[in-house]
Order: structure tokens, then sequence, then C-alpha cells
């Protein structure tokens, strides 16, 4: 248990020290679950990411991954999350970045080379594309696949199924057809989500 | 001026079903003559959409699907998403399950790194260990098997600990095997290390400097090869590997032959760890008390109503985690193997992001690869232990 106070002391300290020198940028930072997030209020994402990794008191030598998440109903659709590592300093901390559907993003290719493939994976299963990618190509789905499978108004199912056609003697396309309706369960119990308000007592005033 | 003809690169695919390839990689090569000009990795044959299902099932439900990624280290996946679950309801493990759940890492990462070194030998011409080795990977996958009833995809960590508690009798077979096994790592090493044949094709071959490495997001036995101590285990412990003694081999060339070398020294730590492990394996619970993540016992479900009820739920609509995010990792025998896990509060994660270790290795290929003949790329490949169903997803 002693470990764990120190260790939470210890990400404080480093909070205090990362939230000091990033003042000159317009983010906010926060502490949640002993994990660094720094939320990018500005479009400076480039000059932040710079920062953060040449500046010794930061360091972030890592970039470990690069992840959107899709809000469909915030006005910023999604949020594309940079996950940075410094082994020099043994910290983690994320940056996120919230755009709209149309909106391009800053690539940082040129900063962390790592960062393509990444780049090209949320190109790819979000449709949010980058600026000065060097190669901004569809990464996992297949080659003329249309659409963007992570996207929450994107069907489980998908659009399309894939077969051989032993007749054209070809790989063919056609939409789906399922032989039985995809069963979603809902199993969520009625009555956790009840609040204790009941409806029209305001009226019965 | 006549009889001069312009020689033009030309390009070459190789794979997508290509022994060499360790799965369904299309390498789309530009050679001149038959060194490598330019290496583009097509990837995504094995796409599954695992991410998207995920989505749509419960918390326990989305464990499975972690065996079914890096189909050759299965229990090391689940334990990040477990890991993660576990942060954002604040649940606690036992330390019996901490201790099950280490051994059984340590396991894991035996059965990778011989699948990783046998084939990585058998790309480069050596046959024997290929042979030998996978007789000994049986015999883990059998200890497997006990535990969790499956020799692969084993949904053995679950969030609040492990499936079952051990059976009677596996920690002494384990025993045996690790005093067994040292002997075996011992003459695959005599049958590689001092091989001629071995050392001409991976020794200079792949080299990568530290600064690069880490600029590329290496991670795991790549990145020590290279010459950085970093090992999750050791700097960000997690579960009990801080009460554990062991030592994390490193390199300091980059290349193919040191990453073998850093894989067979981290068997030998893992024995090392297996036996800790089972010397001061504690009594207990295997599995966090909280009725809300762990089922009740059949024996209870018998005679009480509520316990049935419990079993039902947790079965059916599941667990509702907490709103937040949180990102946790382990050390995988690949490498650094994240979930970034985002949860709404209902039943079902909202996205749940898998960071795979051998994404960033394979990106490094053409780097790796540019200048070497074709037959290195074989090596390089090999040699940093890509298996597709993690990088695909």
């Amino acid at each position: 248990m002693n470990n764990t106070s120190e260790k939470e002391s210890v990400i404080r300290d480093k909070f205090a020290l990362i939230k000091a020198s990033l003042s000159s940028f317009n983010c906010s930072l926060s502490l949640k679950n002993n994990e660094i997030e720094i939320l990018m209020l500005d479009k400076n994402l480039l000059k932040t990411v710079l920062f953060l990794k040449d500046n010794p008191t930061t360091n972030f030598d890592v970039l470990v991954d690069i992840c959107a998440v899709d809000y469909p109903y915030q006005e910023k659709r999604f949020s594309v999350i940079y996950n940075f590592l410094s082994t020099t300093q043994n910290l983690r901390i994320r940056l996120k970045f919230n755009v709209n559907e149309n909106q391009a993003v800053d690539s940082i290719c040129s900063i962390y080379s790592c960062a393509n493939w990444y780049e090209r994976e949320i190109y790819d299963l979000f449709g949010i594309s980058f600026n000065n990618h060097p190669d901004l190509r569809r990464i996992l789905t297949d080659y003329d696949f249309e659409g963007h499978p992570l996207r929450k108004d994107f069907p489980l199912t998908g659009f399309v199924q894939v077969r051989y056609d032993s007749e054209q003697k070809k790989i063919v396309n056609e939409p789906v057809k399922l032989d039985q309706e995809y069963r979603n369960f809902d199993n969520l119990s009625p009555w956790e989500g009840m609040n204790n308000e009941i409806s029209g007592k305001e009226d019965g005033k | 001026m006549a009889n001069k003809t312009k020689i033009e690169n030309y390009s070459m695919n190789f794979g997508p079903q290509h022994p060499a390839a360790h799965g369904v990689l299309r390498l789309v090569l530009e050679l001149d003559g038959e060194v490598v000009e330019r290496a583009d990795p097509h990837i995504g044959l094995l796409h599954r959409g695992t991410e998207k299902l995920i989505e749509n099932k419960t918390y326990l439900q989305a464990v499975p699907y972690f065996d079914r990624l890096d189909y050759v280290s299965p229990m090391c996946q689940e334990h990040a998403f477990a890991l993660s679950v576990e942060k954002l309801m604040k649940i606690h493990v036992p330390k019996r399950g901490q201790y099950i759940r280490v051994l059984f890492s340590e396991i894991t990462r035996i059965l990778n790194h011989i699948l990783n070194i046998t084939t990585f030998a058998l790309d480069v011409g050596a046959m024997t260990p290929f042979l030998w080795f996978f007789e000994e990977r049986e015999v883990l996958m059998e200890f497997y098997e006990r535990v969790s009833g499956s020799r692969l995809h084993a949904a053995y960590f679950r969030p609040g600990g492990v499936y079952r508690d051990l059976p009677d009798g596996l920690l002494e077979d384990i025993d045996l095997f690790i005093k067994r096994f040292p002997k075996k790592i011992d003459d695959l090493d005599r049958l590689l290390d001092k091989n001629r044949i071995f050392r001409q094709r991976t020794v200079d071959i792949g080299k990568i400097k530290l600064k690069d490495a880490l600029e590329k997001g290496f991670s795991g036995p790549c990145l020590r090869a290279s010459g950085l101590a970093w090992d999750l285990r050791k700097d960000q412990p997690y579960e009990v590997y801080d009460e554990i003694d062991f030592k994390i081999p490193t390199g300091t060339n980059g290349d193919c032959y040191e990453r073998f070398l850093v894989r067979i020294e981290e068997m030998r730590q893992s024995l090392n760890i297996i036996k800790q492990c089972i010397d001061n394996m504690p009594s207990g619970d295997c599995t966090s008390k909280d009725p809300k993540v762990t089922p009740p016992k059949r024996s209870e479900m018998k005679r009480s109503m509520e316990s049935l009820i419990n079993h039902f739920k947790l079965f059916t609509e599941g667990y509702h985690v907490p709103v937040g995010e949180t990102y946790q990792c382990v050390e995988a025998p690949k490498g650094e193997f994240g979930v970034f896990l985002v949860s709404d509060g209902s039943n079902k994660p909202y996205r749940c992001k898998i960071r795979a270790p051998g994404f960033p290795l394979l990106q490094a290929t053409e780097f790796l690869s540019k200048g070497h003949m074709l037959a290195d790329l074989v090596a390089i490949i090999g040699s940093l232990d890509i298996v597709f169903g993690e990088i695909d997803r």
C-alpha cells in the first residue's frame, strides 16, 4: 500500500512540473487514475508534440500509440489520442485532440516516424485525414473497401460480403445477406437506470 | 553507347502465402538485382475487426478476443485487458491470483520465444530446433489446458482474477518441467549460437541503433537488443513483479543475432521467475471477492436463489464499468502490449484500442532491410517476431 501512495506522489510531482512547463501552450492538463492527460484547446498540435519530445523536462521519446474515438453526438466528433512514453523519466502521457468530421489533423510523421502507420490506420477506420502525411492509404481493410468501420454509425455486419464465384472465376462483392437476423440482446436491467423522480409530479403540485 | 542497356529495378511480391512471411504478409519489394531498395508491407489480410466486435460485446465476452490476437502468447493479452477493467472498476486481485498470473505470463513467454526462435532458425535453414522444441511447446500447452480447459485460447485471466484455482499437482509438474528445461535451452543454444551458418545469416543483419529503435516505437526484446534495459516488468511493475528477482538481458549491436540471444536469455530468466512463483505461491483466493465481477460458486448456486440470480445477471447483462479512460500495458513476449479502454458506464466497452507490439516492428521492416539482400529480409522478419493476429487485429 505504501508503495502505491509513493507512486502517486511521484506522478503528482511530475504532473505539476509538466503543467508548469506547458504553461505557454493553450491546453488543459488533468490527472485521472494516476494518468496524465493533456487536452489541446487550439490547433498547435505539432508545436506541442515537438515540445513534449525535445524539452528536457518532458522528453517523451517514444510514441506508443495513436488512437481515435468516435463520439457522434459531440460538436467535434472525433478525439484523436496520442500516447507517449518517456523512457528516461519512466512516465506516460496522453495528448487529446478533438476534430470535426471534415477537418484534417496535422500529421506528426516528421517528428515520430512510427506515426505513419498509426495515422494510416485512423484514416482507414475512422476517415480522419492527415495533412502532410507521406503516404495516406488504407492499411487494414481490403484494397477497394468503402466506408470507415470503426465509426459508430457503421453497422457491425458491414455492407458487403465477399465470396469466390466459381462461374465467374473471381472474387465478388455483394450486399450482405444474413440467413438469420443479427441478434443483439439487450440485457440491461430495466430497473437499474431508473431515477427517483416520478414523471408528472410537477403537474400534480 | 548502343550496347549499353539500362537495367531497371524490378518489383516483386513476397507473400501473402510464403512460409517465411510468418502468416499472411504481403511485401511489395523493389529490388536492384538481389538488393532490397524498398519494402512496402501490405497488411490487413487477417483483419477481423476485433475492436469493433469488442464494442458490441460485454466486458466478459471481450476476453476471448484477446486470445485470438497474438495466438502464440494468449494469456499476456488477456492480462492487459483484465488490468484495464480492474483499474476502472478499482478492483483488487488477491495475492494468489497475482502470483498465478505472473506464473502463467512467464509460461506464455517461454511458449512464445520457443516458437519465434525455432521458426526463425527454420527460416535461415536450421530445421532441428523446430522439430525438437515443438514437443516442449506441447508440454507447456498442456499446463494451459489443465488450468483453463484449452490449449491455446485460454480465456483464463479475467477481470477480477483468474478463472479457476490451480488443479492439484500442477505446481509439482511445472516444477519438474523447469528442472528439465534449462538443459534443453542449452541444447538450443549450442545448436544455433556456435553454428557458422546461423551466425553468417544473422550477425550484423538488420542492425538498428537505440535512437532509431526508440523513434520507431520498438519495445520488448527488439528494443533491448539495441541496448536499453527497458522492461515494463521492472520499470513499471504490475502484479507482483516487484517482489520477484530477475535480470533483464540487453544487447549492444541491435542485429538479428542479438535479438535471438536476448530471447534465449529471457527464457532462462522466465524459468527463474516461475521457480520463485512456485516457491512463494501464497494460499487463499485467486479471484476478487467482489460479487460484481466474480460469479458465485456452483455449490452456492444450488442452494441460494440470490446466487443463481447473480450468476445469471453476470453472464447475460455483465457488469457495468464506471465512466473513464485508461491505458494499461503489460510486457508481452513481443513487447509492450497495451489496451486503451474507454468506458461510458454501460456494460459494453465504448472503445477498446489494442496497441500491438508487432505493429511498429513490422513498420520498420523497410528501414531494417534497405540495402540488404533478399535472403536477409527473411532473417529480419524472423527476428522481429511477427504474428499477424495482433498486427491486423
